[in-house]
């Protein structure tokens, strides 16, 4: 039986169970004299034979799930005679996937080897008599479960206790999926990292200056040793993350001290939810204006003034990306700002300080801790920012400062080297995770330095 | 005391200047506020402006004939006879009648080439729809091809784009133009069709279902857990260092760049788990795991704002910790939960640097049936065809956006009213 009607059957037992628990915890509370005889209501009893029904069952199929085509797969290629095929291991995977194929029929049996045909066979009853098995043994556990569960029922059973600890450890449980995501990306990230830095050292990747990531197919080949120097990637993303933040800084701040302090509340109401529309264009929009209308204008312009600007340069990407973050930093600049105390302002006006003197002098360094964590919440997205450099900053790493030219980023090298269907192995996707490794790492650090001041701020006022 | 006036006086000349620099603070305010609308004023406009082309298509009206030997079909009950029936010949014989002049091989192509590819297919449709026309003569509007499209879009702004086109083909379209065969008609294909290499067949509809097919996924997969999740940190997590790390977890992963998550889904969804590319399956989980923050803390917001009274009435009158929060909290905290959701799946709808590694930028004409149907989604396609040279794709892209803002318009509109609507004040 397939695993999805498997899980429907699977459900049925559990809605039977939950009517048979709470049909015996009725009739228990009947002849005990009423159900304030019992120490949980009969719902809870009905759920609680619900659980000792269905949960054994539900981890008995996750684990079949799991594990099973790997031990199918497993026995079929040990019924292989050996050696004829199982050459090298990466080629017993191989074998596995082209059985697997013939099975399902992807492959046509014709023109296969006989004995891999045979294979095919002995996986498809294998599949058969496991699927087979599982249901009659899940069915079996879900059963004996539930006739357990009914023959406990007492009007002493503490149900209702079992039942919320039971939630209670499904909701940690989902509390935890955040950890487990974490060290998902840690460790998909850090183990094709330490493979790839086992072919290229680590003081090459982080110091050299040369990248151009093309492997040969041939080891004959010209330029068949791709060079992984990351240099010029983490220039190129500080130059463009630069450009943002010098557009993005001062428009950001600005509006957030206008908008919290000088606007008129009808103004604010209006004006701070226009700006943070910005935030919610999808970051690909902000690409596609950046690499057809902005790109376009600047070269034409700087054409119009004598300068060379590149259509794919850091400036046109920069810009764009900073209008993107303005509402990051103006929104949280707000927060901060509005969360400095009245008694502040009040104490700089009475000295007979002008309002803006007011704000430079007095809120803005009250509220620094914020700001700054703000700032740094948002290089840290101007960092990791992917679509608008994929679509409107170059390929070719270039070593330079100057925002006219054309430069790469990290985020841009990431897509460029994995879409696409590539091979696992080879140093040039590796490389892609390694980056993802350091682009990581370097967004973690500022977003936890951000956090720490955003917080301790935050006690400080609140 | 006898200072004073001497203060004073230097107060009041440094006055002016204080006021110039408080009027000139308050500008720069005011300037970076406007500036900062006006960009997105320039976001919307440029798109509006470059967008709307695409819900029209150039349409050239031909007076064809459906003869039977031309078609080489006489019985449309015939499978045979209609997977062999020739019916370009239905246009290319319109054309040549009314062109008798061309005939040269090469030039009889590019007089053809003004009608789209798609127009057999259309021609084959109308005929199998209305058996009946099979010898019929009629005045049929057929699709033009991009190039066209783009002339006739460009002609009619008095500026014709002439750059793909031959001088045949320009006298051509100017006769038809002359004699008013040359329309706009509203772009039906654009909002009904999967994708294409040719621009005037392109379509969004495989994009949208894709993209709903994936967000279906993430919303199912990442709201409750986001909600058990928020329920557990609010109400039961005890103050330990095990709550601590999950709550340093949950805020970085928010703040940590999409396209990690993309590595992620690649490395753990893909090579571990091994399920295929480019299924709305994987980008679904992918978006889940991305999402999951957002809507943890917001739904937390949410649970927060619940007064302590509610739940201390609730224990007062002997419910358990679980029925406090099952019974009370959560149908309070639920407006606030579903606006998180909804404002966490805009974000994901525009989402496109993780769904590049998994592969969903694959070029998929068919739409997506279910979920293990290979499928892109809207902002991919928007990347996709942003990368394609042909001209008329521009109009397309900016359309496409055109819809897709369209779409997190009304998604976060509805959450701003779910919001007002349901919103309670304590």
């Amino acid at each position: 039986m397939h695993a999805n009607n498997l899980l429907l059957l699977l459900l049925a037992f559990v809605a039977a169970a939950f009517y048979v628990g709470r049909g015996r915890a009725n009739h228990i509370a009947k002849l005990a004299g009423g159900s304030r005889q019992l120490h949980s209501l009969p719902d809870y009893h009905g759920h609680y034979t619900a659980l000792c029904c269905g949960l054994p069952a539900v981890l008995l199929l996750i684990l079949w799930i799991i594990f099973s085509g790997h031990v199918i797969s497993a026995m079929v290629l040990d019924s292989l005679p050996a050696g004829q095929f199982l050459g090298d291991p990466g080629g017993r995977e191989l074998l596995a996937n082209k059985i697997a194929n013939i099975a399902q029929g992807v492959l046509p049996k014709a023109n296969q080897p006989a004995i891999l045909v045979a294979a095919a066979e002995e996986l498809n009853r294998l599949t058969q008599i496991s699927r087979w098995s599982v249901t009659a043994l899940a069915s079996c556990v879900s059963l004996v479960g539930l006739i357990w569960a009914r023959s406990r029922i007492t009007p002493e059973l503490r149900s209702r206790p079992r039942v919320e600890a039971s939630i209670r450890y499904a909701l940690f449980f989902c509390a935890c999926v955040a950890v487990f995501t974490t060290f998902g990306i840690i460790f998909s990230v850090l183990f094709e990292s330490l493979q790839f830095f086992q072919s290229v050292p680590v003081v090459d990747f982080i110091f050299g200056l040369e990248w151009s990531p093309q492997t040969a197919i041939r080891d004959d080949q010209v330029g068949s040793s791709g060079s992984f120097g990351a240099v010029p990637l983490f220039v190129g993303t500080l130059l463009v993350s630069a450009v943002a933040m010098v557009v993005a800084v001062p428009i950001g701040l600005m509006s957030a001290i206008f908008l919290a302090e000088y606007a008129h509340k009808s103004v604010r109401a209006y004006a701070k939810p226009a700006l943070e529309v910005l935030a919610g264009i999808p970051t690909v929009v902000y690409g596609f204006f950046a690499a057809l209308t902005v790109a376009p204008f600047l070269r034409d312009l700087g054409q119009g003034y004598g300068f060379s600007v590149s259509s794919e340069s850091a400036l046109a990407a920069g810009l764009v990306m900073g209008v993107m973050i303005i509402p990051f930093i103006s929104s949280l600049s707000d927060d901060v700002i509005t969360a400095v105390p009245q008694s502040l302002r009040d104490g700089s006006l009475a000295m007979g300080a002008t309002h803006s003197e007011t704000v430079i002098r007095v809120v803005i360094p009250a509220a620094l801790p914020g700001i700054v964590a703000g700032i740094m919440l948002a290089i840290s997205r101007a960092i990791g920012e992917t679509m608008i450099v994929v679509m409107a900053s170059g390929l070719a790493a270039n070593m330079t400062f100057n925002p006219l030219d054309s430069v790469t980023t990290v985020t841009v090298q990431i897509v460029t080297l994995l879409t696409g269907d590539q091979e696992f192995d080879s140093p040039k996707t590796l490389a892609a995770f390694a980056l993802g490794l350091v682009l990581f790492l370097i967004t973690l650090i500022l977003n936890i330095i951000a956090l720490k001041v955003v917080k301790r701020f935050r006690e400080q006022y609140e | 005391m006898s200072k004073e006036p001497i203060y004073l006086e230097k107060i009041q000349r440094s006055l002016v200047g204080r006021y110039r620099a408080e009027r000139v603070f308050r500008g720069c305010g005011m300037l970076a506020v406007s500036l900062g609308l006006a960009a997105v004023l320039l976001v919307f406009v440029d798109i509006f402006i470059k967008g709307t082309g695409a819900f029209s298509a150039t349409y050239i009206a031909l007076d064809v004939t459906y003869e039977k030997d031309l078609l080489g079909i006489e019985n449309f009950a015939d499978q045979r006879q209609v997977n062999s029936g020739d019916w370009e010949a239905v246009y290319k014989q319109a054309l040549r009648r009314d062109f008798p002049d061309i005939r040269k091989r090469g030039e009889r192509r590019k007089l053809y080439a003004l009608v789209s590819s798609a127009a057999g297919y259309d021609i084959k449709d109308r005929l199998l729809a209305n058996p009946g026309l099979l010898g019929s003569k009629e005045t049929l509007w057929v699709l033009a091809d991009d190039d066209i499209d783009s002339y006739y879009k460009s002609w009619l702004d008095g500026n014709a784009y002439t750059a793909r086109l031959t001088d045949g083909q320009i006298r051509v379209l100017d006769t038809l133009i002359n004699t008013e065969r040359m329309q706009l008609r509203f772009n039906a294909n654009f909002l009904t069709r999967g994708d294409s290499r040719e621009p005037e067949q392109a379509g969004i509809w495989g994009a949208v279902i894709g993209s709903f097919l994936t967000l279906m996924l993430t919303l199912v997969l990442s709201f409750p857990v986001g909600i058990a999740a928020a329920v557990y940190l609010e109400e039961f997590a005890p103050k330990n260092k095990v709550t601590d790390f999950i709550e340093v977890n949950i805020n970085n992963l928010a703040a940590v760049p999409s396209i990690i998550f993309g590595l992620l889904g690649l490395a753990i969804f893909i090579n571990l788990f091994q399920i295929p590319r480019s299924i709305p399956v994987v980008g679904g989980l992918v978006l889940a795991v991305m999402t999951l923050p957002t809507i943890i803390i917001t739904s937390r917001a949410a649970i927060k704002s619940v007064p302590p009274s509610i739940r201390e009435a609730a224990l007062g009158m002997g419910a358990s910790r679980n029925q406090t929060v099952l019974h009370h909290v959560l149908p309070l905290a639920l407006p606030g939960m579903l606006t998180g959701a909804i404002i966490g799946m805009a974000r994901a709808l525009g989402e496109t640097a993780p769904l590049l590694m998994i592969g969903m930028v694959a070029f998929i004409v068919d739409i997506p049936a279910g979920f293990t149907d290979p499928a892109t989604v809207l902002p991919v396609q928007i990347f996709l065809w942003a990368d394609s040279p042909e001209r008329a794709f521009i109009e397309k892209t900016s359309a496409a956006i055109m819809v897709l803002l369209g779409f997190l318009v009304t998604m976060n509109t509805s959450a701003v009213w779910l919001r007002k609507r349901l919103e309670r004040r304590w």
